[in-house]
C-alpha cells in the first residue's frame, strides 16, 4: 500500500523538521519527504491540511497488563488504547504475572503482540529472578528474546551487594539497567508526598529523601559496576538536581518523568481522590514546577504515561487502599501539548521527548523518527482539537486516571502503523 | 385592611385576672420560648406562684423538622421543679396551628406525669389544626389572620410587652 | 472543588472533617449542642427527632467506648440503631466496602456512622452516595485511619467553651503522638478555625508530622516550654505498639519527659484544665493524680460528647 500524507505541517524531530512537508509511505516504509519520488502512485491520499504529521509517539512505560492482569486489561484493548493515542511503540515494564524473567515469556508476548499487528513492543525484563532482588535474571538469553533492558519496576533491590552484581552482569553486555529511584525502608507502608497534605490527610509520607538516597545508591552503583543507567519516573526537584550532578560527574546517566508527575502535585489528590494514588507519589508544587522545566531543558530525557490499568473494584477504595497507577497512554500525546502550551517548548523540541529521545532510550533505531526507508510509523493530530478524557470514551480497559473530565489540547485523527492505518477517526 | 392590635400590657393585666382564682399551691408555670417564656416570667410575679418557672424549647419536639430542619439556635428547657402531679400552666404569647402546644405537652410529659395541664395565651388568632383550645385566652382576633402573616410578641429595653404583626 | 461535607446549599451534608468545615457551622453546632445537654436530666431522656430514622453505625475497626456514645445519641433522639462490626465479617468474604454500604441502602439506611483504619474512607462512602444519587443519606466519621475524629475534636471545643467561655484568648497546648492521631488532627483543625491565638504541640519529633507548623501551630519538644502559661492541656493516648520501637524507646522514657505529672502541670495557668480523649495509659501519658486531681475535665468530656453527636445527627438530618 502506497500513502500520501498531503498538506500536513510534518515535524520530525530527529531530523529537526518542522515544515509543510508531505510525506510518502511505500511497503511499510517512509518512501520520500516532500517531493514524491519518481512513479509514486498513491493508494491512499490522507488530507492532512492544518494538521501535524509526525513520528508515531514512543512510549517507554506502559504496562498492558498481560500476562496475569488480564481482568484488568488485554493486549488488546490496550493495544486500541495505543493506536487512539497515535502510540506506535511501547516498552513493557516487568512487573507482569508471572514477571517477565524467562525467555519464554517475553517471546510468548511478542508473538501475541505481533499478531494483533498494533504497536510494536520492547519488553524490558526483569533485572532479578520474580523481581526478587536476590537472585539475577538470564539477562543475555532475555535479550535473545527481545528484551531492550533490565528493570525492577516498583520493587526495589534491598541487597545493595545484589544490586551491583546486576549491574556488573548487565554492564559485561552493555545492556542497559532502567531503576526507579525508592530507597526501600524508607519508602515502605508509605502513600503519599511525605508534606503538608499527607500531614493534613493523614496519610503516611514517602519522603524525598527516599528518593534522593535511592538515587543516590543507584549512581554509586553505576559507576562501580561501569553500567549504563536510565532512572525511570523521577518525582521531585532534589532527584533532578542530583542527576545533573551525576552527568557532572561523568556518569552516563538518562532519565524519564510521567505525565502524572509533569502535571499533577499532592494538592490535586484533594479529599482523597484515588486516582491521585501513584508511585512514585505526587510530590509539591515546587517538584512539579522543577521537573517541568528539567524537560524542557533536556535535563528529563523522556516524558512517558506510565500507563497502569487498574479496574474499579481495585481502584474505589480508601485511599491508601486504593492500587497505585493511572491509565494514559491515550494522554501521552495532550499531555505533552498541555506541557508544551505552559511551558513554551516549540512543538519541535516538546515531540521529540515522546518520539526520538524516547527510542533513543530503548535503543530503537527504526522507531521514532520519518527518515527516508525508517519504519512509517506515523501520527497525525490536530492541534487545535481537544481530547476530553472521559470513562466512555477512553479505550483502554482501565478508566483510572486523576484527568477524568479534562479536556486536554490536541487529538489524533490518524495513527500509522509501518505503513498500514491502524486507528483513523471518523470526521 | 389594617388590623387594629390592642395593648400587650393591657392583655397581661387581663389574664392575669382569669388565672389567679385558680392558682393554688401545687400551680407550676412553663412558658414556652420565646415569647411565652417573657410572659410567663411577668405572670409568675404577678400571680406569686411558689414553684420556680420553668422554660420549654420546643425545636427538638417541631412535626416540621423533616421538612424545615432544626431550627438555628434552640434554647435550653428547664423545668425546675417536680412535673410529677403538678398543675402546670402552660404559657404561649399566641394560640395558631396548635402544633407548638402539642410539641410543648410532649416535652413535658418527658419529664414526668403531671397531675393538669392548662395552656394560657395572650392573643388567639385562629386556624386551629389540632383539637387544642386555650383555658385562659386575654384576647381572640375578630377575625383569621391569613398565613402569610405572623403575629409576634417582642419586648423592648424596659421590659414593656406588645404585639406585632410581621409579614412571613 | 465540591466540598463534599456541604450540600448545594451550603448546609452540613456528611461531617467528615473539621479541616475545612466553616465557622459558621462549627459554631452553630455547639451552639446546638448546649440545650442537648440537659436532655440527660429528664426522667425520659429522649428526644423525638429522629423517630423513624434507621441509623448504622458501621464499625470497620472495633471501638466499643466510641461505638456506644454514638448509639446513646442516636438512641437519644429515637433512631433506631444498627451496629455493625463490619471487620469481622463481609469484607474478610471479598465483599468491599461500597457493596456493603449498597446493601445497607437497599435496607433504607438515613445515617451511616463510620469508622475506618483508612484515612479518606468516610469521603468514599459520602462521594459514593453522591455519585448514585442518594443525597438523603448522611454520613458521620466516627474515626477514619490518622485522618479526623470530628466529633471528638467537637466535644473538645465545647468541653473549653464550656469552661473557659471564650476562644479568642487562649493558649492551648496539644501533648503526645500528634503523628499518628486522628483525634490531635481534628483538634487542630478547630482550634485555629474558631481563633485560638496560640496552639502548641508538644511532643518528640519521631511523633508529630512533617510540616505539623503549616497547620498553624507552634513546635515545643520541651514539655516545660510548652505547658508555661497555658489555658488548656489536651493530652494524647500513646497507642502500646509505638511505645517500644523505632519510634520511642520505652513508655518509661516517655513519661519522664512527656507525662503529665503535678509538678509539670503548674506551670501552666492555676486554673487550667486538662483534658485527654480516652482511653488513658495512667503512668505513660498522664500521672493518676492528674488524671483524678481537680483540674481534670475528662469525664465531663464523656458526657458532653453525647450531646454533641445529639446535636449533630439532629443538624445533619433535618438538611
Amino acid at each position: 500500500m502506497k500513502i500520501r500524507i498531503a498538506h500536513g505541517r510534518l515535524i520530525d524531530p530527529a531530523n529537526r523538521v518542522d515544515a509543510q512537508r508531505d510525506l510518502y509511505i511505500a511497503d511499510g516504509r517512509v518512501a520520500a519527504v516532500g517531493d514524491a519520488p519518481e512513479g509514486f502512485v498513491a493508494d491512499r491520499e490522507i488530507d492532512a491540511t492544518g494538521l501535524v504529521v509526525c513520528p508515531g509517539l514512543v512510549d517507554i512505560a506502559a504496562r498492558l497488563r498481560e500476562p496475569g492482569f488480564e481482568y484488568r486489561a488485554t493486549l488488546e484493548s490496550e493495544m486500541e488504547a495505543a493506536m487512539a493515542g497515535g502510540v506506535t511503540s511501547v516498552a513493557i515494564p516487568p512487573d507482569t504475572d508471572p514477571v517477565l524473567d524467562e525467555p519464554g515469556l517475553v517471546e510468548m508476548l511478542r508473538y501475541r503482540a505481533k499478531r494483533l499487528n498494533r504497536a510494536h513492543i520492547y519488553p524490558v525484563g526483569a533485572l532479578t529472578v520474580g523481581l526478587g532482588g536476590e537472585r539475577l535474571s538470564e539477562m543475555a538469553e532475555l535479550t535473545d528474546a527481545g528484551c531492550v533492558a533490565f528493570s525492577q519496576a516498583n520493587t526495589p533491590v534491598v541487597d545493595t551487594k545484589v544490586l551491583l552484581h546486576a549491574m556488573e552482569y548487565a554492564a559485561t553486555f552493555d545492556f542497559p539497567v532502567w531503576l526507579q529511584p525508592m530507597a526501600p525502608f524508607l519508602s515502605r507502608g508509605g502513600i503519599a508526598h511525605d508534606g503538608e497534605v499527607a500531614a493534613r490527610l493523614g496519610l503516611t509520607g514517602i519522603p524525598t529523601a527516599a528518593e534522593t538516597i535511592g538515587l543516590y545508591t543507584h549512581i554509586e552503583l553505576a559507576r562501580l559496576a561501569g553500567c549504563r543507567l536510565h532512572v525511570t519516573r523521577l518525582s521531585s526537584a532534589e532527584g533532578l538536581k542530583m542527576i545533573k550532578w551525576a552527568r557532572k560527574e561523568g556518569v552516563d546517566i538518562t532519565c524519564d518523568v510521567s505525565i502524572n508527575q509533569l502535571h499533577l502535585c499532592d494538592m490535586d489528590i484533594g479529599y482523597f481522590n484515588p486516582h491521585c494514588r501513584l508511585l512514585p507519589p505526587l510530590r509539591s508544587q515546587r517538584d512539579r514546577d522543577a521537573l517541568q522545566r528539567g524537560l524542557v531543558e533536556g535535563d528529563i530525557n523522556a516524558l512517558c504515561s506510565n500507563h497502569t490499568p487498574v479496574d474499579d473494584d481495585a481502584k474505589q477504595c480508601p485511599f491508601s487502599e486504593a492500587e497505585p497507577g493511572a491509565t494514559g497512554l491515550e494522554l501521552l500525546l495532550p499531555l505533552t501539548l498541555k506541557w508544551a502550551e505552559q511551558c513554551s517548548v516549540p512543538l519541535v523540541d516538546a515531540l521529540a521527548r515522546v518520539t526520538s529521545d524516547a527510542a533513543r532510550i530503548i535503543g530503537s533505531q527504526r522507531g521514532g523518527h520519518l527518515s527516508v526507508d525508517a519504519r512509517a510509523d506515523v501520527c497525525i493530530f490536530d492541534p487545535e482539537g481537544e481530547t476530553l478524557v472521559k470513562r466512555e470514551t477512553l479505550r483502554s480497559q482501565g478508566k483510572n486516571t486523576p484527568f477524568l473530565g479534562l479536556c486536554l489540547p490536541g487529538r489524533v485523527r490518524t495513527t500509522i502503523v509501518e505503513g498500514q492505518i491502524m486507528y483513523s477517526e471518523a470526521q | 385592611m389594617p388590623i387594629e392590635l390592642p395593648n400587650a400590657e393591657t392583655l397581661l393585666a387581663r389574664l392575669v385576672d382569669q388565672i389567679r382564682p385558680d392558682v393554688s399551691e401545687r400551680t407550676a408555670l412553663v412558658g414556652i420560648h420565646t415569647g411565652g417564656a417573657w410572659l410567663a416570667e411577668r405572670l409568675h410575679r404577678l400571680l406569686g406562684v411558689k414553684a420556680p418557672l420553668g422554660t420549654i424549647d420546643v425545636s427538638f419536639y417541631r412535626d416540621d423538622y423533616g421538612s424545615r430542619g432544626l431550627h438555628p439556635r434552640p434554647q435550653r428547657s428547664g423545668i425546675p421543679f417536680d412535673v410529677e402531679s403538678a398543675d402546670i400552666i402552660i404559657v404561649d404569647d399566641v394560640l395558631y396551628t396548635g402544633r407548638t402546644t402539642r410539641a410543648a405537652l410532649n416535652e413535658l410529659f418527658d419529664y414526668g406525669r403531671p397531675g393538669r395541664v392548662d395552656l394560657a395565651v395572650l392573643c388567639d388568632r385562629h386556624g386551629r389544626e389540632l383539637p387544642i383550645g386555650a383555658r385562659y385566652c386575654a384576647y381572640t382576633l375578630p377575625q383569621a389572620l391569613p398565613a402569610s402573616r405572623s403575629l409576634r410578641l417582642s419586648r423592648d429595653a424596659t421590659g414593656t410587652l406588645s404585639l406585632r404583626l410581621i409579614d412571613a | 472543588m465540591r466540598n463534599p461535607q456541604l450540600n448545594r446549599h451550603g448546609e452540613l451534608q456528611h461531617l467528615l472533617s473539621l479541616d475545612g468545615l466553616p465557622l459558621s457551622i462549627l459554631g452553630a453546632i455547639l451552639d446546638i449542642a448546649a440545650p442537648f445537654t440537659e436532655v440527660a436530666e429528664r426522667e425520659i431522656k429522649k428526644l423525638p427527632l429522629l423517630r423513624g430514622k434507621s441509623v448504622f453505625n458501621l464499625f470497620f475497626e472495633n471501638s466499643t467506648r466510641t461505638r456506644t456514645t454514638f448509639e446513646i445519641a442516636a438512641k437519644r433522639l429515637s433512631a433506631d440503631v444498627i451496629n455493625l462490626n463490619v471487620s469481622t465479617s463481609s469484607t474478610k468474604k471479598g465483599e468491599t466496602l461500597l457493596d456493603t454500604v449498597d446493601n445497607l441502602c437497599a435496607m433504607q439506611a438515613d445515617m451511616f456512622v463510620v469508622r475506618h483504619e483508612s484515612s479518606g474512607a468516610p469521603y468514599l462512602i459520602a462521594d459514593h452516595l453522591h455519585a448514585t444519587g442518594r443525597d438523603d443519606i448522611h454520613v458521620v466519621n466516627a474515626g477514619d485511619g490518622r485522618h479526623a475524629h470530628p466529633t471528638q475534636g467537637l466535644l473538645d471545643m465545647y468541653t473549653i467553651r464550656h469552661f473557659k467561655k471564650e476562644f479568642h484568648n487562649l493558649i492551648v497546648v496539644v501533648v503526645g503522638d500528634v503523628l499518628h492521631s486522628r483525634v490531635a488532627r481534628s483538634q487542630l483543625a478547630a482550634l485555629t478555625t474558631l481563633g485560638v491565638p496560640e496552639v502548641r504541640v508538644v511532643g518528640p519529633r519521631t511523633l508529630l508530622p512533617t510540616d505539623v507548623e503549616r497547620m498553624g501551630v507552634r513546635v515545643c519538644h520541651d514539655m516545660r516550654e510548652g505547658l508555661r502559661g497555658a489555658d488548656v492541656v489536651m493530652m494524647l493516648r500513646l497507642q502500646n505498639e509505638r511505645m517500644n520501637g523505632a519510634l520511642l524507646p520505652s513508655p518509661q522514657e516517655y513519661f519522664k519527659v512527656w507525662g503529665l505529672t503535678p509538678e509539670k502541670l503548674a506551670l501552666a495557668k492555676p486554673d487550667a484544665i486538662v483534658m485527654h480523649p480516652g482511653p488513658m495509659n495512667r503512668g505513660v501519658e498522664i500521672d493518676s493524680t492528674v488524671a483524678d486531681g481537680g483540674q481534670a475535665v475528662i469525664l465531663p468530656q464523656v458526657t458532653f460528647g453525647i450531646a454533641v453527636r445529639m446535636a449533630v445527627m439532629s443538624m445533619l438530618a433535618g438538611n
